[in-house]
């Protein structure tokens, strides 16, 4: 029983990566862009993320808003990163697959070459201590599992219904759904589609960003090239498999995590597997899950991947 | 608009493009504090000061031109493979797993053998995304990348545990590698360490030229990647020649494996990889597709990647630089492309241009 709470405890706060990245990734496909440079925005996020606190404490104590500075400052070159694949993909219409292959190999080899240069090697941070919300946290089971973490794990749950509110409530979401779906019917109305388009890149890039700086200082609390591994890739992967919908998104990662939490525990009860098939689990399970859910793209938006311009008749 | 506007105006804007390249990675050489000169003279000229320099660039060059060869195939077919990281490790391990069984064949049969398992190794891993695509319709970029993790992992269970070295086991400094190959399984070398896969990478180059431009097989193939849905009204089985096209692309991924450690490494090592799977799609691109253009854009990018590798000790920049400016290439080149089609913008700066030039005639 006891491992069963801690495999679940251990759950939410893995899925928080996976789960901003991904809702990022959604608002960008629901805008009709396909952005595979996650996995690089995502490296740039978490260098970036650790890099203030790093700077300031030397590996010590840091106060703590500087966690925050981190976490914004990565936010905000997710952001410009967005916008830079929003000019290369709805600016000059590129490919979007191969140039997100780009991003990400410009985001990865960026993190990589300035951590060098600032870091060096493995250097660890403090991170964000945890925050057990007074009388919830005391419930026997559920107060472990869902209420004994830091405050980006509440903000990132919080961010679900938000951010289901932003895309199916505002004026702003049904212009993302609009320009990701029937583009064309989207200027007629008026709507800037490529404004739009270039909206939602950020949105995505700053989420992507987020998503980075949460691994490097919330839950690694260090960088390292192996950081990231794929979860900006799966992040992808986790948008077609929850549907284009937060919630189903969020399920998705919980899902997704329980199997990574999973594997760590197995590790840890010394079968006689040898590791590297436990640690390959997961990116199997994403395979497997693309090939069963491989229906569910007649319900993806519209126009996704398809660039728009306003001065040829479709 | 006549012609001699059209030549100036591509060759403006592939300058631009060239420029913009510099531009952005000087970006990254500034935050470093790095001499960008400096920096680029080592990474992109120095290689080629010396001899023994340009032999190690070729070397790189070699599995570059194989792999992006497959890569070209799969594209022009309407795929994108980004798993040849995981191809070329599956290779290897085929490669290896020939060569550690059958020490005592003669070379004339065990070497092409093992290469033609190499070949099979990768194509066998390419062909689950390449199945997966055409049946399933699912995305090949993320299965590759899928499959490049998987592989990687496996790769290193097989050095660490099947294949290791016995005397590594006995001496006991963990390196995970296998032992060194027989010598009837090398790769001759011409001087240095430049070895004869060279000759195969471009026998390779001629057949990929036939395959897609000579045979009836290579143009529907293109027929496929280029207008799918009009080669399936033509009677195209498109996505039976998008499964072929993985399969042949993973097995140039493979056979460079094979390449690789019959001619540089005789042994399985951590890290023979080398990111060449994602440098070939950027190679492959860079080269139009084409395996005239892929044999010289082979050599620039070895040229850098070698370059990218004295960077550290001559200018303290990291070597990872070679990924930034990688990925800034594909970036450019796919923008590039899609702005010499555009032929509104061409026509309207052609107006412009000629609007100047009237008012300065008055």
């Amino acid at each position: 029983m006891d491992v069963l709470i801690n495999i679940l405890a251990m759950t939410v706060p893995f899925s928080v990566a996976l789960l901003l990245a991904s809702i990022g990734e959604m608002f960008n496909q629901r805008a009709g862009v396909f952005n595979l440079g996650c996995e690089g925005i995502m490296a740039i996020g978490a260098f970036v993320g650790m890099l203030i606190p790093f700077l300031v404490g030397r590996g010590g104590a840091v106060p703590l808003y500087y966690n925050f500075v981190g976490i914004i400052l990565a936010a905000l070159l997710g952001a410009l990163l967005g916008l830079f694949f929003g000019l290369v993909c709805v600016t000059f219409r590129a490919p979007q697959g191969i140039a997100g292959i780009g991003l990400q190999m410009f985001g990865v080899g960026t993190a990589g070459t300035l951590f060098r240069h600032f870091v060096g090697g493995t250097q660890s941070i403090p991170g964000l201590p945890t925050m057990p919300i007074p009388a919830l946290s005391k419930i026997p089971v559920l107060g472990e599992i869902f209420f004994s973490h830091n405050i980006m794990v509440y903000l990132a749950f919080i961010f679900v219904p938000i951010s289901c509110y932003i895309l199916f409530r505002t004026p702003w979401g049904l212009k993302v759904r609009a320009v990701g779906t029937y583009p064309r019917a989207a200027d007629t109305m008026g709507i800037n589609v490529n404004r739009t388009r270039y909206e939602a890149l950020m949105v995505g890039g700053a989420l992507a960003g987020i998503a980075g700086a949460y691994l490097s200082i919330c839950q690694a609390k260090m960088f390292s090239d192996e950081l990231i591994a794929g979860r900006g890739f799966i992040a992808v992967a986790l948008v077609y498999f929850g549907h284009w919908h937060p919630v189903k998104i969020m399920l998705g990662a919980l899902l997704f995590s329980l199997a990574q939490t999973i594997q760590y525990n197995v590790q840890g009860l010394g079968l006689s597997l040898p590791y590297e098939f436990f640690v390959m689990l997961p990116y199997l399970v994403v395979i497997i899950v693309l090939s069963l859910t491989s229906k569910n793209q007649t319900m993806s938006p519209a126009s996704l991947g398809k660039p728009f311009n306003r001065e040829i008749r479709a | 608009m006549n012609k001699q506007f059209r030549l100036i105006y591509s060759i403006v804007i592939v300058l631009l493009a060239i420029i913009a390249t510099f531009l952005l990675s000087s970006v990254i050489l500034l935050v470093l504090g790095a001499n960008i000169p400096k920096t680029f003279y080592t990474i992109l000229i120095s290689p080629l000061t010396k001899m023994g320099h340009i032999s190690e660039v070729l070397i790189r060059a070699i599995p570059l031109c194989i792999i992006a060869l497959g890569v070209s195939v799969a594209y022009r077919s309407g795929i994108i493979n980004i798993g040849a990281e995981g191809q070329m490790a599956m290779g290897i391990l085929a490669f290896t797993a020939v060569a550690l069984a059958c020490p005592n064949v003669p070379k004339p049969i065990l070497l092409p053998f093992a290469l033609l398992m190499a070949a099979l190794g990768g194509a066998l891993w390419g062909f689950i995304p390449g199945i997966l695509k055409a049946k399933l319709q699912v995305s090949e970029l993320l299965s590759t990348v899928m499959l490049n993790y998987i592989a990687a992992q496996f790769y290193s269970f097989c050095l660490r545990v099947v294949m290791l070295d016995p005397a590594e086991k006995v001496n006991g400094s963990g390196t995970p590698q296998s032992m060194r190959l027989t010598s009837n399984i090398e790769l001759g070398r011409i001087t240095g360490r430049l070895h004869y896969g060279i000759v195969i990478a471009i026998v390779l180059a001629v057949f990929v030229y036939l395959l897609m431009w000579k045979t009836s097989y290579g143009y529907k193939m293109r027929a496929s990647g280029s207008q799918s849905r009009a080669a399936k009204y033509g009677g195209i089985n498109v996505s039976s020649y998008l499964a072929v096209a993985m399969i042949i692309s993973g097995a140039f991924a493979g056979l460079a494996g094979g390449v690789e450690i019959a001619g540089v490494h005789r042994r399985a090592i951590e890290g023979v990889t080398n990111n060449y799977g994602f440098s070939a799609v950027v190679v492959a691109l860079f080269g139009g597709l084409h395996p005239l253009g892929i044999i010289p854009a082979s050599f620039f990018f070895a040229l850098i990647i070698y370059g990218s590798t004295l960077a550290p000790r001559a200018v303290n920049v990291p070597a990872n630089i070679v990924q930034v400016m990688q990925g800034l290439i594909i970036i450019v080149i796919v923008t590039t492309q899609m702005i010499l089609s555009n032929k509104y913008l061409e026509d309207r700066v052609y107006r412009k241009v000629k609007h100047i030039f009237e008012k300065e005639a008055k």
